[in-house]
């Protein structure tokens, strides 16, 4: 960074006259050393920019402040004797110009100070060799040492506009009142962190549901990534042995089950499950129960089968992720232990699991963040339901699908931003500390 | 247990234990592909509604499956499998195009931006998807894209715009490839470029096809982000979202036979694929852990 600064210093210091002017001029440094097409490029998207933020750039950043005063109208129209609506402000709008406008002018402010640096660098090359580069060679440098120009810049465009922005303008939404509640759908103001203080506060109606679906999707969380882990490993084991026969048919009938798209599954699941579905008629029907099991009816029912659903579907994927890995332990560690007559359970203790965890803790920790992320499972399965009266949030409901609801189902914009935001918090924390408390952080290559 | 002697003849007490154990793996088997098995049950089923009192079907037919290609008039399948079809098609393109771009680039080239890229990769990565999924809702209204057949570019640009975050694998594949190979050609005068296209491609089948089958199969398999965007655009609804409405109140009694026979119909497809794929992903998996 230190080094970029005194660039763009030296540059303004140091710089020949078409240097300096491309301060004000965007591009002229290229135009004045001999880069007259990239220098016209340049200059372009500065005159692009300023017709930007005269047209509508100024507006959307003066309106940013307020988001916007006017509220909808209803006039009495004497010549057609009907009411008309005159459009009034709409805040979410305002919000969503003036971020972008934001991003525009850093992006603009970037290109300022690549430009500045680039011109510096041509006049120095001028100076010294007498030579800058053609059009022509950057075009072919474009496709040779610049290849990953060429190759990231359209990937990296998509993620800005259609990740970053979202997400900035969702986690600004955070801010506001934007929500159904006295209807600010239309017209909406900032509120500083009044929400943060409303979802934090547990003695509040929101807060409350908060710290519920906080405490279930940990334990959730917890339960998926953890269970199936260990019971994937332990199937890919048995699978694995030696004297396992037909191991790629066994591999075949789990790998089935994951072969058929994850939300055909659930939803078949879910109608199995239902207190006349398929499985509680099964059970009638062998004389086991005399009344249909309450599997989404019951909030402990629904959290147990869940998890153990989300087992169904995790096994097999942990099975077909960790068989390759599997293969990779020392089968030096296994015939010493063997040697020194340990059993079969102790050696998945003392040798497997240990030398699992040090070497797949980046594949944990990604997936304990996809199970707290975990949408398709809990909305497909119990759609967060059994839901008591009164709350947004069901009894089965994870962070992500309570935001869901709120956003998409209920339209509390705001609450369901904050909430987004907590995920977000919350999912760095646990990363953060597992991450560098784990072996393959601290020491790479010392397991043993 | 390495005795010859115990490999040739097995002990009572390891016999005993390779029957549990195949016993075990039977059961599991069969939890595993009940579901799958009741389903298919399911599609050729004659009597409608969803519960049944019976746990195998009384009659079989296959008027389910006749009934989801030629019935038009409520939930028009044939369209639903129209869309997604498209939208999957120009989504692979672009998103295979994408995801090996920034593998290739962040495994082979180096430059400054690499790390930082990475790092912001890693910090997306654990905001909830939705989070960005409303505001780009709100995006693409704002670009008049989420009303009429412009919802077909509006779902092909949100399954492909991001995909550039899911380089772990394929850039694991990469970094298997020996770069004396690269470094050869380009003492013998080729570019980059050249390299890219004529050397690693071909010499990445494997994660080639299995990135192009992901990227393909993700607009079947996506409901969520098709239901936000499509709202209430019937036209427009993908295959997921039409399968998601059968089996709602209203059509679930008249539709849910036909469900199945969709379930199977899309699902023998992306079996295939996918149970074609898995060796690709058990190495991809295995190489992007070690790396």
């Amino acid at each position: 960074m230190e080094n970029n600064r005194s660039n763009v210093k030296n540059a303004l210091l140091h710089g020949d006259l078409y240097t300096r002017l491309s301060a004000v001029v965007m591009g002229l440094g290229m135009i004045g050393h001999k880069q007259v097409i990239k220098g016209c490029m340049v200059l372009l998207c500065q005159l692009a920019f300023i017709f930007f933020m005269f047209d509508s750039g100024i507006h959307a950043l003066l309106m940013m402040p307020s988001l916007g005063t006017r509220a909808q109208e209803k006039v009495w129209n004497e010549a057609k004797q009907i009411y008309e609506y005159i459009a009034g402000d709409n805040s979410q709008q305002i919000l969503l110009a003036g971020v972008v406008t934001c991003f525009v002018i850093a992006a603009i402010i970037v290109l300022w100070i690549i430009q500045m640096r680039f011109s510096y660098k041509l006049q120095k090359e001028l100076e010294e060799k007498g030579h800058v580069p053609t059009f022509k060679e950057d075009i072919r440098n474009l496709f040779d040492k610049n290849l990953h120009i060429t190759l990231m810049t359209l990937p990296c465009l998509g993620i800005l506009i259609f990740n970053i922005v979202p997400l900035v303008y969702m986690i600004s939404m955070a801010f506001t009142t934007y929500s159904k509640e006295d209807e600010h759908l239309m017209l909406f103001d900032w509120c500083g962190l009044r929400q943060f203080s409303r979802v934090l506060n547990m003695k509040g109606n929101i807060g409350r549901q908060f710290w519920h679906v906080l405490g279930w999707t940990i334990v959730w969380a917890i339960f998926a990534t953890f269970l199936n882990y260990i019971l994937g490993m332990i199937l890919a084991m048995v699978i694995n042995r030696r004297d396992t026969k037909g191991k790629a048919f066994w591999r075949f009938c789990f790998i089935l089950s994951i072969a058929v798209p994850q939300f055909v599954t659930l939803m078949i699941m879910n109608i199995m499950l239902q207190p006349s579905g398929a499985v509680n008629i099964l059970l009638q029907n062998l004389g086991l129960i005399s009344s249909p099991l309450p599997f989404w009816q019951n909030a402990t029912w629904a959290r147990i089968t869940i998890i153990v659903i989300n087992i169904w579907i995790g096994i097999p994927y942990t099975m077909l992720q960790i068989t390759g890995i599997l293969q990779n332990i020392p089968a030096e560690l296994y015939e010493a232990a063997k040697m020194d007559g340990a059993g079969p359970v102790k050696i998945f203790f003392k040798i497997t699991l240990p030398y699992m965890l040090f070497v797949t803790t980046p594949y944990l920790i990604s997936s304990f963040v996809g199970n707290i992320n975990n949408f398709g499972v809990i909305y497909l399965l119990s759609g967060g339901g059994p839901t008591y009266v009164g709350d947004t949030a069901g009894q089965t409901d994870l962070l992500v699908t309570w935001l869901y609801k709120l956003t998409i189902d209920q339209q509390y914009y705001n609450l369901g931003a904050v909430i987004g935001i907590m995920t977000f918090v919350i999912l760095t924390i646990v990363t953060l500390i597992t991450y560098r408390n784990s072996g393959s952080y601290k020491n790479e290559e010392a397991f043993m | 247990m390495n005795n010859e002697l115990e490999k040739n003849k097995l002990s009572p007490r390891r016999r005993l234990v390779n029957f549990l154990v195949h016993l075990m793996l039977a059961v599991l088997a069969i939890i595993w592909v009940l579901p799958i098995f009741w389903i298919v049950l399911t599609s050729f089923r004659a009597e409608p509604g969803a519960y049944t009192s019976t746990f195998l079907p009384k009659g079989y037919t296959f008027n389910n499956y006749i009934k989801l290609f030629t019935d038009r008039n409520v939930l028009n399948f044939p369209k639903m499998f129209l869309n997604t079809l498209i939208i999957a098609i120009f989504c692979c393109i672009f998103s295979t195009f994408f995801v090996l771009s920034v593998s290739y680039s962040l495994s082979r080239m180096r430059f400054g931006f690499r790390k930082p890229y990475m790092n912001i990769a890693m910090i997306l990565g654990l905001f909830p998807g939705f989070m960005a999924m409303v505001a780009q809702y709100f995006i693409l209204k704002a670009l008049g894209l989420t009303e009429g057949s412009a919802i077909r570019i509006g779902l092909i640009i949100v399954y492909s715009a991001c995909t550039g975050l899911g380089f772990q694998i394929a850039k694991g594949f990469f970094d298997t490839i020996p770069r004396s190979i690269d470094e050869a050609a380009i003492i013998d005068g080729a570019t980059q470029w050249q390299v890219f296209t004529r050397i690693t491609m071909p010499l990445s089948k494997p994660i080639v096809i299995y990135t192009v089958m992901t990227s393909f199969i993700a607009p079947w398999v996506d409901f969520v982000f098709a239901k936000v965007i499509c709202r209430a655009n019937a036209d427009q609804f993908t295959v997921a979202i039409g399968l998601w409405n059968m089996l709602q109140k209203e059509y679930i009694y008249q539709w849910y036979t036909c469900f199945a026979a969709g379930a199977v119909v899309i699902s023998i497809p992306i079996a295939i694929l996918f149970i074609y794929m898995q060796r690709f992903y058990v190495e991809g998996m295995a190489g992007a852990v070690k790396g």
